[in-house]
């Protein structure tokens, strides 16, 4: 029987345009669709490949808003058993190691052999709060694996390096954080969004967890300041060359005058 | 407060990666506006260049650690070692390269000492006390200002290619400073099985000067050899969009993007390749693009420095001739 708790983040689906609010503070949220990260669907997959395999339970722990119940919904309806969501105001301004502190805090309390989360949100990219929670439960960690398999109470994994990749035998319990090919998400079923959908999130405030005040924008040692759209890139010169003769001379061109790299 | 700024040396048996040298550059700059000195933190084995290498490039001091337990990557070595150093020496911040072993071990130093952290930087100063940093955020359509506090050590993880290369003073001596090695008695939790090496060429993709990249348009994975073939007479590495990676053409290291890689290098040729904003997110920070596509309308033509339509089949192979014999004419 193996305890498996999976980290999720709602974060803004990527496919549509975000504004950054006129004064920079911030993101336009308004109409914004807002969906399980995708690396998360990953991981939660991961985990609920590892319940079929080795037999378990499979709880996914979310901090943020009282929306963010609908990512832990898109999990539970993917197949996981339990879900918790942490939500409180004072969260907001909170760092990736205040988030990691939360959570450290909620899956300090379940038995836990494995814990997975995604390799980072599509929201801030971060990828900090993997790392930061494996430390504050002192527990190994293996970061943006491509590849899990479990032994007894060791694990076997594969993670991406630049130009190649590395095995790595792990000790259990452990936190690993999933790369993108490591699986093949499924889609919930309409019975599994079913069961989510009367299924009870339990919820946690800091006060609920003793955290007030240890977690915050006053906590926070890491802040984002302003916001706005980046430059936009100069559209340069659209050629539709009659022969690829001719196309290939142009790049040549633009290779040695602009670019002078030739 | 310290005054001075490290680097993390990312290497491999010695060998370092030029991102550690786009680093030290920029600790060498903020280092000398506060007074202080840049560092360069070496972890495990390394070899006779190593140190005139780091130091060239600007390191005034090399804070070394070695002996057991540290001959390979580990993420709890290598946290324990920095996170030990910080508090024995207290510099002001730590450049972290923007490499797998950078970002696997940066946010666990960062909640060890509880510092601040941002990742992604894409350009970086320091105001009265803290780093402030640019970074891309919600699939580059937003650029955030991050800036780090607290009087404990700040830690950015940057990105390759934002940073120029220093030039190299050869005969610059860097101050040696020994760190203790690996003082924990606990077993270790993690053990490396095995390194495999994707065999490249040329320089590797985030390193890269000309990045040539292909998309959905190349069809089927054979026709990536046209790719090569280009690459090779720039010097440049051949990278992807996200479908020639989800067919199985080309491995996951090649994709970029946002589940991807970022890099930035000074061309980015664009081959069959529409422009989807996750792949922009990956390859719009580089100097010139130029892309090749068939579809007038394709978005990639809103970004590229030159756009030529047309088949991509036909144009390659000229072009790898043309470079060619332009390169054999100079
Ligand atoms: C959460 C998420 C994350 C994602 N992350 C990434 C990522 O990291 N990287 C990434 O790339 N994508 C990513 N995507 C996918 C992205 O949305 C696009 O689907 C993808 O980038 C399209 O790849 P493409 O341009 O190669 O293919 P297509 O969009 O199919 O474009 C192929 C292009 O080739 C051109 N073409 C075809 N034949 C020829 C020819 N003979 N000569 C010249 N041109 C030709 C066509 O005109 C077309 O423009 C992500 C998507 C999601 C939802």
């Amino acid at each position: 029987m193996l305890n498996i708790v999976v980290c999720v983040k709602q974060v803004p689906d990527t496919e549509q345009a975000i504004r950054a609010k006129s004064d920079g503070s911030g993101i336009e949220e308004s109409g914004l669709n807002w969906i399980l990260n995708y690396y998360d669907e990953h991981a939660v997959e991961e985990a609920l490949r590892l319940k079929e395999k080795h037999g378990g339970t499979v709880t996914v722990v979310a901090v943020g808003p009282q929306r963010a119940t609908e990512a832990v919904r898109t999990a539970l309806a993917m197949g996981a058993d339990e879900g918790v969501l942490v939500t409180d105001p004072a969260i907001d301004g909170a760092d990736g190691i205040g988030v990691a502190r939360v959570l450290a805090k909620v899956i300090a309390d379940l038995p836990f052999e494995v814990i997975l989360a995604g390799r980072l949100a599509t929201d801030d990219n971060a990828a900090v709060v993997g790392a930061a929670l494996a430390e504050l439960l002192d527990l190994p960690q293996a970061t943006a694996i491509s590849k899990l398999a479990l032994d007894g109470r060791v694990a076997t994994v594969d993670r991406e390096l630049e130009g190649g990749s590395e095995t790595l035998e792990v000790d259990l319990p452990a936190v690993f954080t999933v790369e993108r090919v490591i699986n093949e998400p499924r889609y919930p079923t309409l019975p599994g969004i079913m069961k989510a959908k009367r299924k009870e999130i339990k919820t946690h405030t800091l006060e609920s967890l003793a955290l007030d005040g240890a977690v915050g924008a006053a906590a926070a040692r890491s802040r984002a300041v302003r916001f706005e759209a980046p430059p936009k890139r100069q559209a340069g010169q659209i050629m539709t060359p009659p022969t690829p003769e001719e196309a290939a001379s142009a790049i040549v061109a633009f290779l040695q005058n602009d670019a002078k790299v030739i | 407060m310290g005054k001075d700024v490290w680097v993390l040396v990312d290497h491999e048996a010695g060998a370092v990666r030029r991102i550690t040298l786009e680093l030290l550059g920029k600790a060498r700059e903020i280092a000398t506006a506060l007074g202080g000195r840049a560092g360069a933190v070496l972890i495990g084995p390394s070899r006779d260049d190593t140190n005139t290498k780091l130091a060239a490039h600007g390191a005034d001091v090399v804070l070394r650690a070695e002996g057991d337990g540290l001959g390979a990557y580990t993420t709890e070595a290598w946290t324990a070692v920095v996170s030990d150093a910080f508090r024995a020496h207290a510099p002001a911040a730590l450049l972290v390269p923007s490499t797998a072993w950078g970002r696997d071990c940066a946010p666990r130093i960062a909640a060890r000492l509880g510092a601040g952290i941002v990742t992604d930087v894409e350009d970086l100063a320091w105001e009265t006390d803290h780093l402030v940093a640019r970074r891309p955020m919600y699939t580059r359509k937003i650029l955030a200002t991050v800036a780090l506090s607290g009087d404990g050590p700040q830690i950015a993880v940057v990105l390759p290619k934002v940073f120029p290369l220093p030039d190299a003073a050869s005969d610059r001596v860097a101050e040696q400073v020994a760190l203790p090695g690996r003082t924990s008695d606990r077993e270790p939790r993690v053990r490396v099985l095995g390194r495999h090496e994707i065999k490249r060429e040329r320089a590797s993709l985030s390193e890269a000067d000309i990045v040539i990249s292909g998309g959905r348009g190349l069809r089927a994975p054979e026709n990536f050899a046209l790719l090569d073939g280009l690459a090779a007479t720039l010097n440049g590495a051949v990278g992807s969009s996200r479908p020639p990676v989800d067919s199985g053409w080309v491995p996951h290291e090649y994709e970029i993007g946002q589940t991807g890689k970022t890099v930035s290098p000074t061309v980015y040729v664009a081959v069959g390749i529409s422009g989807a904003p996750q792949h922009l997110a990956g390859m719009s920070g580089s100097k010139f693009i130029i892309a090749i596509n068939k579809d007038q309308n394709a978005p990639i033509f809103q970004v590229a420095s030159l756009g030529v339509v047309g088949d991509l089949f036909a144009i390659v192979p000229k072009l790898t001739d043309e470079i060619g014999k332009a390169k054999a004419a100079t």
